[in-house]
């Protein structure tokens, strides 16, 4: 608890920082943002919809305890009365999912490592249904480019570029280390995949819209990289 | 003279003066630093120090060793973040920024040394060559030890610097993999398990780190102490 407390202090100054370094000099933010834009294509360039993530033994598994738990409100999101999961955008049937609807459609296991952009690693084994599967059950428009998640943490948001989404690793998950998710791990449905860095796996899921543009995200839009593929 | 001082065995005596003959015609007329490679050198202190401070942000976000859970026992600094006077970006993301921006800029300077250092022909008196050097940086480093009273004869270079320079690059190499690890474990997955894995990627950047600061430590104390060489550096010397 603490750790996420002093995370989110760390993060709000640091995000007042970057604003005052953008005052500072403005060509550095200039080259900056150029070279950001040249390695996004790169990233982009280096990412195959086909490589997959190595899955990991039981042996791997971090502590539960030890495996950090971030969200952005101040305390741990409760799951709203009657939550559902609403999949719409340019698709051809929009539908609105419920937990029991979820678990019921071709579960998926995976125990992979966990990156996150401030340089730690973790196991843990996600267990719950692949982006792509729900893709094909709405019919995704052909003009489709990102996909969008929305959540219940304070507006905590994010989007991807439609090859990582429609990756066989990238899931929503509703179990965690063999058991149902924990509230401080997204429940009760959250983005996990293997091929991105933390921050882009929204948890507290309400909300999955196929897009023809991008629509940034809550640490993408105060300077953390967009694409952030690992 | 270098062959008359070193008393090797006759046969490698022999070879000693055969590398050294050629070595004075093929860089007659050159200056002990050519244009090129200073350019490359003096852009490489740049880049050098913006991503060791770029990193050192990067590190501050996470300044331990190790996976959750299971963070290495043998590492002295954990959860120790480096001192904010040596960091570049403010934080995080601005970090990552600078440190994969710059990163283009260091490996082109890298390989464009390279490419001339291997196509010019001054790796033959700069590259680190056992059978030439081994005996010649022993004897230099007993020598700064204080153990020798005068240091070995040295031609170009001598053998601990040819040991150091030569290791410089290919710590320079090694940087360049083990961070292409960390920043795709998953796309470079096989590269990353040549390092251990993620974690191990880690370890072996943040040492290398280390030891480029060791590295430039030393350069600049010895380099004080030899103002000749520093300014070498800046007019390209005397022709060979």
């Amino acid at each position: 608890m603490a750790d996420q407390i002093s995370r989110r202090k760390f993060l709000s100054a640091a995000a007042a920082m970057s604003l005052l370094a953008g005052c500072e000099s403005r060509p550095a933010t200039h080259f900056l943002g150029l070279m950001q834009r040249w390695n996004e294509r790169v990233e982009k360039a280096m990412f195959s919809p086909h490589r997959l993530a190595p899955e990991l033994p039981p042996s791997a598994t971090t502590p539960e305890s030890a495996f950090p738990a971030y969200y952005i409100s101040d305390s741990i999101p409760v799951t709203p009365a009657n939550w559902t999961l609403k999949v719409g955008g340019l698709v051809r049937q929009p539908i609105i999912l419920t937990l029991a609807k979820m678990q019921k459609m071709p579960r998926t296991d995976m125990r992979v490592q966990h990156h996150c952009v401030e340089g730690w690693s973790a196991v843990a084994s996600w267990h719950g249904v692949r982006l792509s599967e729900v893709a094909k059950m709405v019919g995704v428009d052909p003009r489709v480019r990102f996909v969008e998640f929305k959540s219940f943490d304070s507006d905590y948001w994010s989007s991807w570029d439609l090859g990582s989404a429609m990756h066989p690793q990238t899931l929503l998950a509703y179990g965690f280390n063999n058991g149902p998710l924990y509230a401080e791990h997204g429940a009760p449905l959250r983005l996990y995949s293997a091929v991105k860095l933390g921050y882009k796996m929204v948890k507290y899921l309400t909300e999955i819209n196929f897009l023809p543009n991008q629509t940034g995200g809550y640490w993408e839009n105060q300077g953390y990289e967009w694409f952030a593929g690992v | 003279m270098y062959s008359n001082s070193i008393s090797a065995p006759q046969k490698g005596k022999t070879d000693l003066v055969i590398a050294r003959d050629s070595t004075i015609d093929e860089f007659a007329g050159r200056q002990q630093q050519p244009l090129l490679i200073r350019l490359c050198h003096w852009f490489n202190v740049m880049f050098l120090a913006v991503m060791a401070g770029s990193g050192l942000q990067i590190l501050t976000a996470y300044p331990a060793l190790g996976p959750r859970g299971e963070q290495y026992s043998w590492y002295p600094f954990q959860n120790v973040a480096p001192p904010s006077w040596l960091r570049i970006g403010g934080w995080l993301a601005g970090g990552r920024h600078w440190h994969f921006a710059i990163a283009w800029f260091f490996v082109t300077n890298g390989l464009i040394y390279l490419c001339n250092f291997f196509a010019s022909g001054e790796w033959r008196r700069r590259l680190f060559r056992p059978r030439r050097d081994a005996l010649n940086a022993v004897h230099q480093f007993v020598y700064y030890l204080g153990i020798r009273k005068s240091p070995p004869p040295e031609d170009f270079y001598n053998g601990l610097q040819r040991l150091s320079y030569s290791g410089v690059l290919l710590l320079g190499v090694l940087m360049v993999l083990s961070g292409l690890a960390i920043y795709k474990p998953v796309q470079l997955h096989l590269l990353t398990l040549v390092f251990g894995g993620y974690d191990g990627a880690r370890v072996v950047h943040l040492v290398g780190l280390c030891l480029f600061g060791i590295f430039v430590l030393i350069h600049l104390v010895l380099v004080s102490s030899h103002p000749r060489a520093l300014l070498a550096m800046i007019t390209g010397g005397r022709s060979g």
